[in-house]
């Protein structure tokens, strides 16, 4: 009987023949904490009796989520963070180096084949380049830097087929909405995710990054795909490490599979409170915006950037409503610079902020006023995460958040592309 | 353990369990838990009596990996959280930080109900209906981790993980 890509990389990793149910002890390849989850990582760490990580090259610590610092009381879990960083000789990522999973598929630290976990629901991201990465709590984090390893329940998987090409003005974005919505926000608890067919072969690295970063919100362990030559080619631009390739046996188990033809998908707005809560943009078009946002570990990338510039460009944005960027990285937003397109957001009139989680999580950098509605290219918007709960978030893609700040009202960005 | 229930819905995400909006401000966790269900409900934190349940529909705790949810309803004093389904990362932070959970049918399971459980014989009985509850048991491994207190526990006492 044949295996699923997450039977094997955690067969792989725990010298044992892995099947779906089994619980294995596993070897990680990596470790990753943000600023708010780190904290309690390294008090747990400490409460744990260790002295140092398993291996200080596997382990990074990344700034994001509160950067800069907006209070005296995040100012001091950074503080803890860089004292920990600098005794253990680990990797640290400052304010301003960018979101987390943006940082360590882009900074090399992983490669197809591995196994990952980080301090952040969002670690799902890196299945997109054959990782089976997924986010844990801040003690599993602790055990996992200490021992460099961790226990794992084998996912069981379900495979999401998906056939024909997104039409112009359609992005990854509006496919992984469509799919949440059809399976719902604990359609796939427990188990993996595998995305394949044609329609992902089209995509970018970077789109498929959207995709593998929203497995989590339909409840999935990790959202992976195959690594096909542009995997190969991304990885090896931007990693030294060697690596193997994961592939599905053709007679793997699959708790369900799921076939979807795509090409005549909408662009896709999820709506307030729930990620599932998903409808065609013809649904939604003419809702009030107040505020916009492009940024996040979704939606931050190059790629994402050029999109709502292409948009903008020579435009400006609606008078009663805001536009708030924050680029996914500082080589993001150096590659941004070089191309223009921060130019055009500034002269759109769009606030540009430092990388970083930007105002997704309602730290600061743009925190809604009572009653207002966002249109953000986020992969959250349950009542009160921008910070205020009194406010109304929606899902889009970097287009139709580009489309809708244009007209102040939630806009089909195909209206906008020639 | 033995206490009243406190029902929530479907799909109680980490975000309404404690907002973003606290959990960056303090790791004083007696603090947080002061916010704890306050975008669903502001004013539960000062209905809880301690060993109270909360009894919720399926998918709790779906959403961000933060351990300062189980942490919060742990400082509110909540004795265990009764679900329908857990998302399967506040599932394991509720096991390594020691909040006992329960997956069973909640449908018959009302507010202000009380409730009395033993973890270790699977039994949830509602003294409020007399009715017994069938209870989906804890894989060994979890019940070993939760039983010694903790994943700090057990780092504690063994250096390392030893669940065999």
């Amino acid at each position: 009987m044949g295996k699923t890509i997450a039977e094997k990389i955690l067969s792989n990793k725990s010298k044992r023949d892995a099947r779906a149910n089994d619980i294995v002890i596993a070897d990680l390849d990596f470790t990753m904490g943000q600023d708010g989850t780190s904290g309690l990582a390294i008090q747990a760490f400490n409460e744990m009796k260790a002295n140092k990580v398993f291996d200080p090259k596997r382990v990074a610590m990344v700034i994001d989520h509160s950067a800069p610092s907006p209070l005296e009381g995040v100012s001091a879990l950074h503080q803890q963070m860089r004292a920990f960083a600098g005794q253990q000789g680990i990797n640290f990522y400052d304010i301003g180096d960018g979101v987390c999973h943006q940082l360590v598929p882009e900074q090399g630290h992983v490669v197809p084949g591995d196994l990952v976990i980080g301090a952040d629901s969002h670690t799902c991201t890196y299945g997109a380049i054959n990782v089976f990465s997924t986010g844990v709590g801040s003690t599993d984090l602790a055990a996992g830097i200490i021992s460099g390893k961790l226990w794992f329940k084998v996912p069981e998987t379900i495979k999401f087929v998906l056939n024909g090409t997104l039409p112009p003005g359609v992005y990854s974005k509006d496919l992984i909405l469509y799919l949440i919505g059809d399976i719902t926000a604990d359609g796939a608890t427990y188990m993996a995710a595998e995305y394949t067919g044609p329609a992902i072969a089209d995509l970018s690295v970077e789109a498929r990054f959207t995709i593998s970063n929203m497995a989590i919100e339909m409840g999935a362990k990790c959202g992976l795909m195959e690594a096909d030559d542009k995997t190969i080619a991304w990885v090896k631009e931007h990693s030294v490490r060697d690596f193997e390739p994961v592939k599905a046996d053709p007679d793997a188990v699959y708790a369900k599979v799921l076939e979807y033809d795509v090409s005549r998908l909408e662009p896709q707005v999820a709506k307030p409170h729930t990620v599932d809560n998903v409808s065609p943009i013809s649904e939604v078009a003419g809702t009030p915006i107040q505020q916009g946002f492009i940024g996040t570990c979704t939606n931050g990338r190059i790629e994402d950037l050029r999109i709502g510039a292409q948009i903008l460009k020579g435009r400006k944005i609606d008078r009663n409503t805001r536009l708030i960027v924050a680029p996914a990285s500082r080589q993001v937003m150096l590659q941004a610079l070089q191309e223009g397109l921060i130019q055009t957001y500034v002269e759109a009139g769009a606030a540009v902020v430092t990388p970083g989680c930007g105002p997704c999580v309602g730290t600061h950098n743009g925190v809604p006023s009572d009653g207002e509605n966002v249109i953000s290219t986020a992969n959250r918007n349950f009542k009160g995460r921008m910070g205020n709960n009194k406010a109304f978030v929606y899902l889009g893609s970097p287009a139709t958040v580009a489309a809708s700040v244009l007209t102040g009202k939630i806009s089909d960005p195909r209206e906008f592309l020639s | 353990m033995q206490g009243s229930v406190h029902k929530f819905g479907d799909d109680v995400n980490t975000d309404y369990i404690i907002s973003g909006r606290y959990k960056f401000k303090t790791l004083d966790m007696r603090e947080l838990a002061k916010h704890v269900m306050e975008d669903l409900d502001p004013e539960f934190y000062s209905r809880i009596k301690p060993g109270d349940f909360i009894v919720a529909g399926k998918n709790f705790g779906c959403g961000s990996s933060r351990e300062q949810a189980p942490l919060a309803i742990i400082n509110a004093d909540i004795s265990a959280v009764i679900a329908k389904s857990f998302a399967r990362i506040f599932y394991r932070n509720c096991i390594n930080t020691g909040l006992p959970l329960i997956e069973c049918d909640t449908d018959r399971i009302d507010e202000g109900d009380e409730l009395e459980v033993n973890l270790k014989e699977g039994i949830l009985y509602n003294k409020t209906k007399g009715e017994q509850i069938a209870i989906t048991p804890l894989p060994p491994v979890m019940l070993k981790i939760l039983s010694e207190g903790g994943l700090v526990e057990h780092f504690k006492k063994y250096g390392t993980f030893n669940l065999d």
